[in-house]
């Protein structure tokens, strides 16, 4: 699989981080390698074998209805960047 | 030449439960921003999810009503996206495995057509907050108290054909989660919300494009925007352009629409299981528990009153469709002791009343204990129906109850027959022409002639005579006099 | 950098750093000094050397000479918890209530969090002292410490040399005698190849015996936190109370926790050893190999049986590792954007940019690398070539080791292909980097406990032996190793320029 600029610049788009216009091409390559190591995957043979997501069996316990939080907001918003009137604030939000 | 419109309907339902679907934070509408955000809904690090199993036995209980299959085995996945409304910036729901398969659900139209609309499943997944769009200098609010909710979406396939069927299916549905008390369908509070899929193709042709409409909150929108869209695209094709793939949003106030993001925007939201979380497995002990539990649904409520009130299918309908509104007709209907009138009464002054305040049965001015006091009054004759409208008025106004009303206002009618026998003898006795006219009237025309006596004698008696007394003595004592 | 030990009235408590944990409680018992005197010991040897090693990020004196007082009233109250008044430190991965939990990033710097992880509190009622939160590589994305936003962590046994990583910090620490104890955690080896190159003491318990409350995540479906100290009996003191079921993480395990320690002196007779092939094939440091081989021998002469066995899928674990937890770190790294907690770039000049700059400024390389490379793996059209397919070969890795522990009860080979490398060796390659968790990915891949002991030294640099069990056969690995450590004295060697003068 080739992986060139334009990709990266896709899935920085996708994870919201900003790429360096010096290093982008270093960037590229070096995930170009590591692509290339994953790429050995392609040569097992998985046919017929269920993808396995956790390590274990084992299967979700749920829990009960009840409200056990108690309003923490002062607490919270003591380390957020830009906080007013109880609202996170941030660059306009538009639809 | 004809075009077919073609409606899918994806419905979010907020569930009926107390906190979280993954955290103990409470659910409860309307408090101080942020302080129903615990660490887990603010995405603080190292925070975990543990899924609340009441939000399960409400999708089932779903998935039941609607004779979907459960699944044994469902898993939550990682819906991928930046939005500061979504503090993981990805969103917990359910792709591949959700927890209700297919199902159906029957709609009635108002020319008594019945179709069947099928659901191609529905999922669990947690509500995103809320960006508050006032200025704080030039920065947007964001209020995390909704994050987490637990939701319901149902995803119907394209089987909607027009705008009323679209109505009915949604009207449908906001019966079923509410008589199963899984939802408490405030549309108003956003508690049930609509995208809408709509395209439009000759008949017998292949899908056209569509284009979704998000996050509609009342069923009037509903109707005006698949109206508005739908002529839309139709003129849109016929001008020789092509519907874009696109999502949109409507405004409801201002009955326009714009589009909101096309395709090429879309996001690829990298779907992928939460690690953070383990399927959930069921086994049919757990689900038939939970069948057991059901309550009465819409269809075998619309059943029985028409068998047990001796409603028409369509009054039926109409007051069994909502829960809150069959709790509140049963309740009144009992009280009053009449159910014929109660019907009336809900299915016109009343629905008229919370229909022009956009307000619904549950938070009406007027209970149904209040309604059917009145009712009690209109029936033993202590009021005409006039005065009832003025007593109805005046209960809306939160003035108290029927008999206060009454009390306060002086309204009761007089039904004492001595009392009418001699206010009907002295206007006989002051009205020598227009009994001899009467006299000599023509059979068939007499009736007609009554109007200026009765007339008179509600005059007399400030209009508190009442009418069908009035009516009986004085035919019988006109007649006496032919 | 190098100290002697000179003649010094204070003898008594220069040999506080060398005690064990087990030591240390059996000396508190005993009244021989106080948890105030031997925190304060420690606290000055962090002072005194740890400008050399860059262990720690953050210092807690103050705080942690409050628990040690408290924690001698209770002793003398005759209320002494498991841990009552042993200093321990916590990789800075585990949040701490009104405590900088940095995860090692820019991006957390400012982060104060307000709550404990649950193994924090888990030592907290234990009665357990904390020095300090350590140094890790960003976000544990590393295997060599160098990612870290504080800057790299030096081996104290060469300070030209990485410690490992990514929890380099609490190695280095417990190597230079900075702290008896530390937590860390492992989602590729990140305990197990950092013990080894430190010359230390470390165990990955089984997926889900650790809860991960409170625990940053990278790889949620591979981390696990677990003890690191000198001495396999004193990782079993800390794993009674760092493991423990937590209804606060849905993949806790509910699971009595045994006592670790009740099992150490079990003799080894009858012990059936797998020594996977794939373990010793090209790429194994030859001096590496000679000290695992000799360390098995060992064991031979204590009545275990050597079997060899195969993992034939051992090659295909660090691609599959470097497709599911890059991909699971993509999504579990998404919510550092700025908004509610943590770095927020300068004067955003709109909600994109404040997105796109927060990140790249918060993040370093590596961990922009594989947040990237999770992306890619999951986006649409290489979902299925990628992930999907991960997560069969993850499948197939787990059932090689289930056909292993038909045969065997342990299985050992090395914690990694060589000593420590130097510095900036393996900088600008990132495969490079990527192959040091060779033989140690398969195991989180498969949820199983691994754990690193050390068994030799090469060029002075220490060696570690890995030995994989069954699931939540902890016990029995401990012992394994305890019973090693009781006829082998490879985890008493300590590094020069660890004994300072005047540590009052």
């Amino acid at each position: 699989m080739t992986i060139e600029r334009t990709d990266i610049e896709k899935l920085a788009e996708l994870a919201r981080i900003e790429l360096n216009e010096a290093t982008i091409a270093e960037t590229t390559q070096s995930i170009a390698d590591v692509l290339a190591l994953v790429d050995q995957l392609q040569a097992a043979d998985t046919e017929g074998v269920e993808p396995m997501a956790h390590p274990t069996d084992a299967v979700q316990r749920l829990r009960a209805d009840e409200v056990t939080e108690t309003n923490h907001r002062e607490a919270f918003q003591a380390i957020a960047p830009a906080t007013e009137a109880g609202l996170y604030l941030v660059p306009k939000v538009i639809d | 030449m004809e075009w077919e419109t073609v409606i899918g309907l994806e419905v979010h339902a907020q569930l009926a439960t107390k906190s979280k679907i993954f955290s103990g934070s409470s659910t409860a509408f309307g408090s101080e921003p942020n302080t129903q955000a615990s660490a887990l809904d603010l995405a603080m690090p190292g925070t975990l999810p543990v899924p609340n199993e009441q939000a399960y036995r409400y999708a089932i209980m779903f998935g039941l009503a609607i004779d979907a299959d459960i699944a044994k085995t469902s898993v939550f996945e990682r819906k991928n996206y930046f939005y500061p409304d979504l503090p993981k910036a990805y969103q917990t729901t359910q792709l591949e495995k959700p927890i209700v398969g297919a199902g159906h659900v029957e709609i009635e139209l108002a020319d008594g057509t019945k179709k069947s609309i099928r659901i191609h499943h529905a999922h669990l997944e947690e509500d995103a907050g809320k960006s508050l769009h006032e200025d704080f200098h030039g920065m947007s609010g964001i209020d995390l108290n909704r994050a987490g909710t637990p939701l319901v979406e149902i995803v119907s396939e394209p089987d909607i054909r027009n705008a009323e069927e679209a109505v009915a299916f949604a009207k449908k549905l906001h019966s079923i989660v509410t008589s199963l008390g899984i939802c408490d369908g405030e549309m108003s509070q956003g508690s049930m919300r609509f995208d809408v899929n709509i395209s439009v193709r000759r008949p017998g042709e292949e899908f056209g494009t569509r284009t979704e409409t998000k996050n509609l909150n009342s069923f009037r929108f509903m109707e005006d925007c698949i109206a508005l869209e739908v002529e839309r695209q139709i003129d849109l094709i016929e001008d020789g352009g092509k519907v874009v793939q696109e999502t949109r949003l409507y405004n409801g106030d201002t009955k326009q629409a714009r589009s909101m993001r096309s395709k090429e925007e879309a996001n690829d939201y990298r779907y992928f299981p939460c690690p953070d979380l383990l399927p959930v497995v069921l086994d049919n002990d757990y689900i038939e528990s939970i069948r057991q539990t059901l309550p009465e649904l819409p269809d075998a409520r619309h059943d029985r009153f028409m068998e047990q009130y001796g409603l028409s299918s369509y009054d039926a309908n109409i007051l069994s469709g909502d829960a809150n509104m069959a709790q509140f007709f049963e309740t009144a209907a009992k009280a009053s002791g009449d159910t014929k009138l109660t019907a009336n009464w809900i299915m016109g002054e009343l629905s008229a009343r919370l229909n022009a305040e956009d307000q619904s049965i549950k938070h009406s001015p007027v209970n149904a204990e209040q309604l059917a006091g009145m009712i009690t009054r209109l029936v033993d004759g202590t009021i005409s129906s006039k005065m009832a409208k003025q007593v109805f008025e005046a209960m809306w106004n939160g003035d108290g109850n029927a008999d206060e009303i009454i009390e306060a206002k002086g309204l009761k009618q007089v039904s004492d027959s001595g009392a009418i026998e001699a206010m009907v003898d002295e206007v006989i006795a002051n009205s020598d022409k227009q009994v001899d006219n009467y006299r000599n009237a023509d059979e068939s025309k007499r009736p007609k002639m009554l109007g200026y006596f009765v007339g008179q004698i509600m005059k007399a008696s400030k209009g508190q005579a009442n009418p069908q007394q009035v009516n009986e003595i004085l035919l019988k004592k006109l007649n006496d006099l032919i | 950098m190098t100290h002697s030990i000179k003649d010094n009235p204070i003898t008594d408590k220069k040999a506080m750093h060398q005690k064990t944990i087990a030591d240390i409680i059996a000396g508190l018992n005993a009244g021989e000094f106080t948890s105030v005197e031997i925190t304060q010991h420690y606290l000055n040897r962090i002072k005194q050397l740890d400008g050399t090693y860059n262990s720690f990020i953050t210092v807690n004196e103050e705080s942690a000479l409050a628990q040690a007082e408290a924690a001698d009233k209770r002793r003398a109250e005759g209320d002494a918890p498991a841990l009552c008044g042993v200093p321990i430190a916590h990789k800075d991965i585990f949040c701490t209530n009104g405590v900088r939990t940095s995860c090692g990033s820019k991006m957390l710097d400012n982060f104060v969090p307000p709550y404990d992880a649950t193994v924090v509190e888990n030592f907290a009622n234990a009665g357990a002292v904390v020095l300090g939160k350590t140094n890790m590589d960003e976000f544990a994305m590393g295997s060599s410490n160098e990612t870290s936003f504080y800057g790299p962590v030096k081996n104290p046994w060469d300070t030209n040399t990485v410690p490992g990583g990514s929890s380099g910090g609490s190695a280095a620490a417990v190597a230079a005698h900075l702290t008896p104890g530390a937590t860390a955690t492992d989602t590729g080896g990140s305990i197990r190849q950092p013990a080894a190159l430190c010359g230390i003491t470390g165990l990955k318990p089984t997926y889900g015996r650790v809860s991960r409350w409170g625990m940053i995540a990278f790889a949620s479906s591979l981390d696990q936190g677990g003890p690191m100290a000198r001495t396999a009996e004193d990782c079993a003191l800390l794993l009674n109370v760092m493991a423990s079921f937590d209804p606060k993480d849905s993949t806790s395990i509910d699971r009595e926790v045994p006592d670790y320690t009740a099992n150490l002196n079990q003799p080894l007779d009858g012990l059936k050893v797998g020594i996977p092939k794939e373990y010793f094939e090209e790429g194994l440091n030859p001096g590496t190999e000679q000290a695992v081989h000799d360390a098995l021998a060992e064991l031979e002469k204590q009545g275990a049986t050597l079997v060899s066995i195969s993992l034939p899928h051992t090659k295909l674990a660090v691609p599959a590792y470097y497709v599911i937890a890059p991909a699971e770190a993509s999504a579990n790294l998404s919510r550092f954007d700025g908004v509610r907690y943590g770095h927020r770039c300068e004067d955003p000049k709109d909600l994109r940019d404040m997105y796109m700059r927060t990140r790249a400024e918060g993040f370093g390389d590596e961990v922009k690398r594989r947040i990237l490379v999770g992306a890619y793996c999951l986006s649409a059209g290489y979902y299925d070539a990628y992930y999907r397919k991960a997560q069969q070969v993850r499948r197939l890795i787990k059932q090689d080791f289930v056909d292993a522990f038909e045969q065997v009860d342990v299985i050992m080979g090395p914690t990694s292909p060589s000593p420590a490398f130097e510095f900036g060796a393996k900088g600008d390659d990132p495969v490079a980097m990527y192959l040091e968790d060779i033989y140690t990915i398969a195991t989180n891949l498969a949820g199983l406990p691994g754990m690193s002991v050390p068994c030799g030294l090469v060029d002075d640099k220490p060696v570690g032996l890995q030995i994989i069990g069954n699931y939540f056969d902890e016990s029995r690995m401990l012992n394994v190793a305890h019973q090693f450590q009781q006829v082998t004295d490879w985890h008493q060697q300590a590094p020069t320029g660890i004994d300072v003068e005047g540590a009052e």
